[in-house]
This record gives structure tokens, sequence and C-alpha cells, in this order.
């Protein structure tokens, strides 16, 4: 029985490192919200300068692209698999007579997320960590330390009908990600019983619209001059 | 069609044997009676084309009553044919109308192998439950009558729900990833959910997972498209249940 080769456990992995992902997503969510505070970024900069200083955060996100990369591996493994175990496709088949539309699509939608957080990945994360903002001037002081103004580089890239439209695109294939992916999690860990399926199934609906909208907003409120 | 009779176009899956390539055959069928069973249709359709001198369509049956787990048609791209809760022998003509085109194809999956025509191999099945899906029980004259054991009624009927389970394979059919998670958890519910299965729990649904995952079915995805085609109605609630039941046996193998 090995950790990557039963089929069961693949499963447990799948939904432990969704699970995870999930519990950034609320975080990365709730800090990039400060924005909507409408003070020139100087709440969301200070929450970016912890987030990007703090050694704690640091190490945790060593764990988050473990996470990340283990929930791509694993899904492609699965992919790869289930593929093989039907060479030969029907002549006719009418999947959508038994099954949602997304709930197939997982590798798909999943893919596409992969593309939306490489270009994510190079707006921000790269910039911060390695080649420093574009945008000038890239830091501010606040309260007489100086911080990177994340802010104003946000701004900058949303300016960009392409890049709003990109990520709404991201925020929409998120979205059916998280409607299929938070209630499978908990039937694949055996969390499945008649008292909670329906608590779980509207947990998911709502976390997977509530984020998915939170995010999507950030883009469009800067692109339209709300937030600024 | 003034008696209600029916024509039909029908497109079957021909393929002589396990080895050789089969393609898609179209047949023109007239007369067909909406009382008739789907199989009956078939028996019909292979009636004239015996009458052609040509070699008929092998296909699964046995009891035609439902309850076997013997016939196994995708039919019009469900496995069973439209509709739920039933297998194909207890499918009736009236659910189509006339002029209608029926795909008829076998399961397909790799752990399915074709031997003829919509004639599947489903020994990967008997294998999956000669690794674990049965009870020890001592035969030596003084074995205890089983209900002398107080068992929950929830239990008693989960178990019996479980135990429906006549492993046709529609499970796998209509499964996207072919996987065959539903007919093992059915197994391994049936088994767990009763004191006689108990003192052999674990090692079964170890035993019988690895060789699912051996005989190449794919991996669960919580699609739920079992659980709408099985003829027997079985709850996916039996693979949560089966999770459970691995995850617990992984961690902590002895009983």
């Amino acid at each position: 029985m090995g950790l990557f080769t039963s089929s069961l456990i693949k499963k447990y992995w799948m939904a432990a490192t969704g699970l995870f992902l999930v519990s950034f997503l609320v975080v990365h969510a709730g800090i990039n919200a400060m924005i909507f505070f409408n003070d020139g970024g100087e709440t969301f900069n200070e929450w970016g300068h912890f987030m990007g200083t703090n050694l704690i955060v640091r190490t945790m996100e060593i764990g988050l692209f473990l996470g990340l990369i283990l929930h791509i591996v694993d899904g492609l493994m699965l992919y790869f698999q289930n593929r093989k175990a039907r060479p030969i496709k029907y002549a006719y088949n009418k999947p959508s007579a038994s099954s949602t539309w997304y709930s197939r699509s997982m590798a798909l939608l999943g893919t596409l997320i992969l593309i939306f957080l490489v270009i994510h990945l190079k707006d921000f994360w790269l910039k911060t960590r390695v080649t420093g903002l574009t945008v000038m001037p890239s830091h501010v002081k606040i309260d007489g330390v100086m911080h990177e103004n994340l802010f104003a580089e946000m701004l900058l890239v949303f300016k960009n009908p392409m890049a709003v439209v990109i990520y709404l695109l991201g925020c929409f294939s998120l979205f059916w990600h998280l409607f299929h992916g938070f209630r499978s999690a908990f039937q694949s860990l055996g969390l499945n019983h008649r008292k909670y399926a329906s608590t779980i199934e509207l947990a998911g609906s709502v976390f997977s619209i509530v984020i998915s909208i939170l995010f999507a907003s950030m883009p469009v409120a800067m692109y339209l001059g709300w937030v600024k | 069609m003034s008696n209600g009779n029916m024509n039909l176009t029908l497109k079957v899956w021909r393929q002589s044997n396990s080895t050789a390539a089969g393609k898609m055959e179209n047949y023109q069928l007239g007369g067909v009676s909406p009382d008739m069973s789907f199989l009956e249709m078939i028996d019909m359709l292979n009636e004239q084309i015996i009458r052609k001198g040509e070699d008929a369509i092998a296909f699964d049956h046995d009891c035609r009553e439902g309850i076997c787990g013997m016939c196994s048609m995708f039919i019009n791209g469900e496995a069973h044919g439209p509709n739920r809760g039933v297998t194909t022998c207890q499918l009736h003509m009236r659910s189509f109308k006339d002029g209608d085109t029926i795909y008829i194809e076998p399961w397909r999956a790799e752990g399915f192998p074709v031997v003829k025509d919509l004639m599947v191999d489903r020994a990967a099945f008997d294998r999956i439950i000669q690794s674990g899906g049965f009870v020890s029980v001592n035969t030596s004259g003084r074995t205890m009558d089983a209900n002398a054991i107080p068992i929950p009624k929830d239990d008693a009927d989960k178990a019996f729900d479980a135990a429906t389970c006549i492993g046709c394979g529609a499970c796998v059919a209509t499964c996207p990833n072919s996987s065959a998670m539903l007919f093992v958890s059915a197994k391994v519910s049936q088994f767990a959910l009763l004191p006689q299965g108990h003192p052999e729990r674990k090692e079964r649904v170890l035993n019988m997972v690895k060789q699912m995952d051996e005989e190449g079915f794919g991996n669960c995805s919580n699609i739920g498209a079992c659980e709408v085609q099985c003829p027997k109605s079985i709850s996916i609630e039996n693979i949560a249940r089966m999770n459970r039941e691995y995850l617990s046996a992984s961690v902590k193998p002895e009983n």
C-alpha cells in the first residue's frame, strides 16, 4: 500500500490538499479585501508587508507551494489513469443524464486555474519576491516604515482591460472547481451522512460564490475606479 | 402504425471475439410492440438476423426479472437505458417511440474486456469478491444462528440496501472514470455494518481495494453518475463509508 499507488489514498491527498488550498483562499481573499477600505491602499499595504516579512507566514508559503504541487501532480495522475481505464469510448454517450458538467471537468477547470496562477504569480508574487515592483514609486512610508506599494501595483495591472478579463476568467474557473471540489473533499474523506450532507453542500455553494465574487470584484472595482 | 407497433433503427456494437476489431452496425427492425421488454426486442432482432443466415448478436441475460445482474447494455448513452432503478431486462419498448434510433453498446472499461458483441467479461468483479467480499463462517456444526445476534434496525437496513447490489457493472459503465467504487463500496458496506463482518473488516477493505486497483478500474472523483444509473439505486454514501473504512484500516491495520 503506497502513499500514491492506492486509488483511495490518492483521493485522500486530493481532498486534504484541496481543503488546505481552500484555507489559503480564505486568508488571501480576506487580506485583499482590505483594498475596499478605499484608504489609498494603506491598510492593504500594511497587511502585504506583514505577509511578506513575517517568518511564520514565509515558512507557511513553502507549505502552500508543496500543497499546490501535490494537488496538481495527484490530479494529473488521476486524470491520466482514469483515461486509461476506458481505452475504447462509447459511440454515443449521454453523461449529462446522470452528472453535472463541472464535476466531470475538474481537470480542465484545474488546468485553467493553473494557467491563471502562472499569470497571477508573474503579475504580483514574482515582483514582490524577486524582480521588484514595476510601479513608481515602488515604496511608500507607513508609520515611519517603508512598505512595498503593492496597492499601486494592483491599480497599474488592473488598468489593462485584458488583465481584468483574464482575472475574471480565473475566478469563473475557480468558482466551478470549488463548487464540486468543496463537497467532493468531504465525500473523499468519508464525511457523507444524510444528517450533514445538505449542510456541507450549502457551505460549499456559499463558499464558492462568496470567494469567487470577492476575488472578481477586486480587478473590476479598480478598473472602474471605485477603489483608487 | 395502427396497432401501435414501432419501426426502429438499431445501431449495435458487433465484435466477433475479444481480439477482433469491432464496429457499430445498423439494423432496421419493424413491428416492435411497445409491450416488449428491451431484451425481447433484441431476441426479435436476432431471429431476423438468424433467418438471414448471419451471426446472432451475443448479449448477457439470465433471469430477465431484474435481480440477477447479468444484462448489461449501454443504451442511448446510458447504462441500462433511459429509465431509473431498472436493469435492461426491465426496460420496455414503451419507453421508446416509432422511428427512434437506438444505440446499443457493451460496457466500456479496461476492467471489462469485450468477449463478443455486447457481452463483456466481468470476472474482475468475481476476483474482487474473492479477495474479501465474504465472511468466514465456522461450519463445524456448532454454527451460531445469525438471527441470535441483535443488530440495530438502522444498521440492518443500510446493510440490506448495500447488499441489493447485483454486481451488474452499470456503475463502472456509466462512470466517466470507469471506476468500480460503487460496487466495491456496497460489498464493503454490507459486511462492515454487520457484526458478522467485523472480524475481517480491515483486511477485507484493504484487499478489496487493492484488487479493484489491480483490475484497472479508474479512480472515483465523486461525480455521482453511478448512483443515478445504478439499477438498485445504491447510494454513494457507501463510497464514503468505504473511504472511512479504508482510512482507518490503513492507519491501524490490526483489528
